[in-house]
């Protein structure tokens, strides 16, 4: 136990901190997510084949590739891409991208075809008699997306968003290949220096169980709070 | 683009492709029965055995696969003890700590898909079972399973889809799976793009090949229930 005392001699403040880098990470690839959710759902449910060719693209490969391909493919080729895209610009020194952002970049490409799926089946299983109830009452389209459908389609989508979630909470642990000290990678920091392995990674298993079974929690109160009215 | 380099790493990678199908065809094959045991486990009245299957899978489904390839590959072999039993010629090796990893994470996703399976079917198949005077234990075998089987179909291909992904961690304790190698040649040649295409290309494949094999099964034993 006194290898989790807080200060110089333990690793409990270390171990915290990683704990709140690994939440960071989380929540900033969910919104990263959310943000090519929201371009891709749109174009899944387009009209036109080519947008749906292109949205399916997206959800296919990313689904189908594994989460550390997709890390690596930003670890090594991140830097290299701003720099090519810097180097149009004249720019020709080296550049390298922060560990926390080329991994929630990675995380939230991932997260994000997830999230797709999940909005893209919300929209289809509501009723199509409220998009054209909502066009006959005069409701022009953004106040049909924004008060019809929107608040119909999050009590649906809520659930399986929590899954994302989890799934999100979960890919965090590759990030530690990348360098970032989150749980797993602040684990094996301390699991090298102390010969200790069996216990750090045993606590990290522990502070990911705290993580999902909390973050549990405070979903299911959204979806009680989403469902009012059902 | 280095097309070139496309070309000549294209046959490392289909030969690191064996290792990732055996890591993922071994660790299905023993998480299915793992998983079978749990589910039936999770709906045994005995409130004991049944928060004890409930408890392998929450934590099981709750951790990272990373911790938990970790803990036995790093973790085990800091017991004493466990080295001088005949258990240490499995756990030395990383290509068995991987499967065993594997193996204990899909089995407690199987096993959830599984119960799920068991309580879907309909009591009066089971009634109707009773009623023709057949045991307890052919109805289980001969009815319930092939009928969860059937049911569990669709979710089960996904946890194979999710496995065979999965089976890239094994890169971490340095086996050369297919994104093991990946990220060798990535790291020598320093072209990410090129090698992600190949490589991402062949997991692509086999995700088709997985995902049609399972719509096959699934519309060979379609049944109306």
């Amino acid at each position: 136990m006194e290898l989790l005392t807080f200060g110089k001699t333990g690793w409990g403040d270390e171990l915290f901190y990683a704990t709140l880098m690994t939440i960071a990470v989380s929540i900033t690839a969910m919104l990263v997510g959310f943000f090519f959710a929201l371009i891709f759902t749109p174009l899944k449910l387009s009209k036109y084949k080519t947008l749906n060719l292109v949205g399916n693209f997206y959800t296919t490969v990313i689904r189908g590739v594994p989460e550390l391909l997709v890390i690596y493919l930003f670890f090594f080729g991140g830097s290299g891409a701003i720099m090519y895209v810097a180097s149009i610009f004249g720019y020709y020194e080296y550049i390298e991208i922060n560990a926390f952002i080329t991994g929630s970049m990675a995380i939230g490409i991932i997260s994000g075809a997830y999230s797709t799926e999940v909005f893209r089946g919300a929209i289809q299983s509501i009723d199509k008699g409220q998009f054209e109830a909502a066009k006959v009452l005069g409701i022009n389209k953004f106040g049909q997306f924004y008060k019809i459908i929107l608040p119909q389609m999050l009590r649906l989508a809520i659930p399986n968003l929590s899954n994302v979630w989890q799934i999100t909470l979960k890919d965090t642990s590759l990030i530690s290949v990348t360098g970032l000290v989150e749980i797993m990678r602040q684990s094996y920091i301390a699991a090298g220096s102390t010969r200790d392995p069996l216990f750090f990674y045993s606590f990290a298993a522990v502070l990911y169980l705290l993580l999902t079974y909390v973050s549990m929690k405070l979903i299911n109160k959204l979806e009680v709070r989403y469902s009012r009215g059902y | 683009m280095d097309f070139d380099l496309m070309i000549t790493s294209f046959p490392k990678l289909l030969g690191a492709t064996v290792v990732t199908l055996k890591l993922l065809s071994a660790s299905l094959f023993f998480g299915l029965f793992l998983g079978l045991f749990f589910a039936i486990l999770r709906l045994n009245k005995n409130i004991f055995i049944n928060k004890f299957a409930y408890g392998y899978s929450y934590i099981f489904r709750g951790t990272p696969l990373l911790v938990q390839i970790f803990i036995i590959y790093f973790g085990l072999g800091q017991i004493e003890y466990l080295r001088t039993t005949f258990l240490w010629v499995i756990l030395k090796e990383p290509y068995w700590c991987a499967i065993i990893a594997f193996t204990l994470n899909t089995g407690a996703y199987t096993s959830e898909i599984l119960r799920s399976a068991f309580q879907t079917i309909k009591p009066g198949i089971i009634e109707a079972g009773k009623s023709l005077g057949i045991s307890n234990k052919i109805i289980f075998y001969k009815i319930q399973i092939p009928i969860a089987i059937r049911q569990s179909l669709p979710a089960y291909g996904n946890e194979i889809i999710l496995m065979m992904k999965g089976t890239s961690l094994a890169s971490t304790v340095t086996l050369m799976d297919l994104t093991g190698v990946a990220k060798y040649i990535i790291s020598t040649t320093f072209k990410p793009i090129e090698v992600f295409i190949v490589a991402g290309g062949i997991y692509l494949f086999m995700t088709f090949i997985i995902h049609n094999v399972i719509k096959y099964l699934e519309k060979k034993y379609s049944f109306q229930q």
